[in-house]
């Protein structure tokens, strides 16, 4: 790249470099600030964070919901990127529907829709005891279950594209070699196929994991207080009990736990496989 | 599961296609075609692009479906065998080598598929790996080999399972000229050792004369014409075939007779007089002579040649053949190769005789004739 495209490229990034600068650095400084001054000067509240088992409990339930979340999202993006890439026009126009109507509604939406279906008088529970099938309702909301089908749900669409992209670059004439030597359909899915999408995959995972990572809205509405994740446990230290600095310091912790993450990924995979 | 059918056994097999024809929507992709191919045979599918050359080898790798016709082989009807259950061998235009597999678990795939043993299969990798001369790049990815050793990988895995066919579509289209006509070599050796039958796409006529026991010229989805190389090249059946496989020399006759297996004609102020192998020519005709058969001298040639006088136009040096233009009096067009170090230059624009053996010369109808 030569020097005047340099220059140009800067340029043409300046307003959102402003953006993220105003918006997200600076405000973070500050957080950071807080998390070494309240209540007074010091790595006091970093202390917590690694030793108060409140917090830890809180950080390794974020760190195993998002773990499960990332795996079941990972195969029910991966089939519905599968057909979007390589089914009928009719089933792909199905799966694109599939894909883009949870962008349309808003995340709020989706998390009450999901109560109506998973409490204890939602729509699952009222039908299973009115045939029979259960007497006392089942606990699929307020707790940890409930949290995880209603991020799962939420960030699906995130991982079909990277995965998608990746299934449309292989190579037709690649999977009609294994065929022609004669492998079965399976045995041409899983030797050939998946790993050709691999980068796809380390791609959305990475994204959804990430993501995940910082959910407050789902869990609070599907955990019903009983299932909290840290960006909630951010929210209840700072506007509840006020404890600003512990809030702030959890919050540094969160950041640079995705910092490393990304920056280890970054060597892993190209941006590329990221947007799709 | 169906009882798979077991074709892949016999070492080369025999394929006979009967009226096959192909359809996409409205377009005829492949007109009424119908070729047997030889057990062991090396046939040569040769068109311009988009003629239906890979339409018929996917049609009889069993990865597309014909839309009419049979395909047989060794006496069995495999028109509805899918093509895993062919299992020929196949190498695509553009390798299609597995991007995810070394050199070695490329070509182990097939094997692997047919269930061998371990050892089974590390032994019959190593003796492919060694005889397409890949030995020391067994653990590379594809992506870091060259063109010409992808091709080999390539070459390597269609032929590890000893597939009774091998379907060859463009393979060296994308190699530079030396390169390509090593890998020619190599495919003529590779043909002689395993005595498979080979069927092998191309669009380039040299390379399907240099390498074919016989070779199959397609235009529009027909298939023109088949045979040995020398009859396709030196008794093409229509002048398509004639001007595809190499420069040819068109001379319009006029008062046509024919005579037993001789015809003669009017060429300007001459009679010309050629062998004739297809009694049912039109009243129009050309005589067809190649450049290299034809002759250039300050004097008519004796009995048994044609001779037509003409003045030189330009000469091309082209080391071991020098290739002459030249005008008749009428101003049609005459191209002659003649190796430089049998002739003595000839002058610019000089007035020079130009003469070829009557049985060298033969007639195609004048126009270019289709069929229905
Ligand atoms: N799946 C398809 N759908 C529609 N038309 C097709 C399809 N496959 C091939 N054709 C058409 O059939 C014709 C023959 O194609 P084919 O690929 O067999 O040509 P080819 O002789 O292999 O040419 P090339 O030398 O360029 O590879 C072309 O006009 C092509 O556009
Ligand atoms: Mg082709």
């Amino acid at each position: 790249m030569g020097k005047s495209a340099t220059s140009r490229t800067i340029l043409l990034l300046a307003p959102l470099l402003l953006f993220l600068g105003l918006a997200y650095v600076v405000p973070f400084l500050g957080v950071v600030r807080w998390s070494v001054t309240m209540p007074e000067p010091g790595l006091g509240q970093y202390r917590a964070v690694l030793t108060d088992p409140l917090v830890q409990s809180v950080f390794i339930r974020t760190l195993r919901i998002c773990l499960i979340v990332t795996a079941a999202v990972l195969v029910m993006a991966y089939a519905i990127a599968y057909v979007w890439v390589r089914g009928t026009s009719t089933q792909r126009m199905l799966a694109e529907f599939c894909i883009l109507v949870p962008f349309w509604i808003s995340v709020l939406t989706r998390a009450f829709g999901w109560l109506a279906l998973l409490s204890n008088r939602g729509l699952i529970n009222t039908w299973l005891q009115a045939a029979g099938i259960i007497s006392e309702p089942l606990a699929l909301a307020r707790n940890e279950f409930g949290v995880i089908v209603g991020m799962t749900h939420f960030l699906i669409p995130f991982a079909v594209f990277p995965i998608a992209s990746a299934m449309r670059a292989i190579d037709e004439r690649v999977l009609l070699a294994a065929r022609g030597m004669g492998a079965s359909r399976s045995r041409i899915f899983w030797s050939v196929f998946v790993p050709l999408t691999y980068g796809g995959l380390i791609g959305a995972a990475l994204i959804v994991f990430v993501f995940a990572l910082g959910f407050f809205v789902t869990p609070a509405i599907l955990g019903g207080g009983r299932s909290v994740m840290v960006a909630e446990l951010v929210y209840l230290r700072i506007f509840q009990s006020p404890d600003w600095g512990l809030g702030a310091a959890i919050s540094v912790v969160l950041v640079l736990f995705i910092g490393i993450l990304l920056a280890l990924m970054r060597r892993f995979i190209k941006p590329a496989h990221l947007v799709g | 599961m169906p009882q798979r059918m077991q074709l892949g056994d016999a070492k080369a097999a025999e394929i006979k296609a009967v009226s096959i024809g192909k359809t996409f929507g409205a377009f005829r992709a492949l007109k009424d075609l119908s070729l047997d191919i030889g057990r062991g045979e090396f046939l040569t599918l040769l068109g311009p692009s988009g003629s239906g050359k890979t339409t018929f080898l996917m049609i009889l790798a069993g990865f597309t479906a014909p839309s009419e016709g049979r395909l047989m082989m060794d006496g069995k009807d495999i028109t509805d065998v899918p093509a895993e259950d062919r299992s020929y061998g196949m190498v695509f235009q553009g390798y299609a080598l597995f991007p995810h597999l070394t050199v070695e678990q490329n070509i182990a795939f097939p094997l692997k598929v047919r269930g061998r043993s371990s050892a089974d299969i590390k032994r019959r990798v190593g003796e492919m790996v060694e005889r397409v001369g890949l030995t020391g790049h067994e653990k590379k990815l594809p992506t870091k080999l060259s063109g010409g050793q992808q091709q080999r990988v390539a070459l390597a895995r269609a032929l590890a399972f000893e597939p009774s066919v091998l379907l060859l579509d463009e393979p060296f289209s994308a190699l530079d000229k030396n390169l390509r006509e090593m890998m020619q070599e190599e495919v003529k050796r590779l043909h002689q050792e395993t005595g498979t039958t080979f069927v092998f796409v191309t669009h380039d006529q040299s390379e399907a004369l240099a390498l074919s026991s016989r070779v199959a010229i397609f235009n529009h989805g027909e298939l023109l014409q088949v045979g040995r190389p020398q009859d396709v090249y030196e008794r093409p059946e229509n002048r398509f075939v004639a001007e595809f496989l190499g420069e040819i020399n068109l001379l319009p006759l006029d008062a046509l007779r024919l005579d037993g297996d001789k015809a003669a004609g009017q060429f300007e102020d001459r009679t010309i007089v050629l062998s004739q192998t297809r009694p049912q020519i039109g009243p129009k005709a050309v005589a067809a002579v190649r450049p290299e058969h034809m002759t250039i001298a300050a004097i008519p040639q004796n009995a048994g040649h044609n001779a037509i006088a003409c003045w030189i136009e330009d000469a091309t040096y082209l080391g071991a053949v020098t290739k002459y233009h030249l005008k008749t009096r009428s101003g049609t067009s005459i191209a002659v190769s003649m190796p430089t170090a049998a002739t003595a230059p000839f002058a610019h624009r000089s007035d020079v005789w130009v003469s070829w053996p009557t049985e060298q010369g033969f007639l195609l109808p004048h126009q270019n004739e289709t069929r229905a």
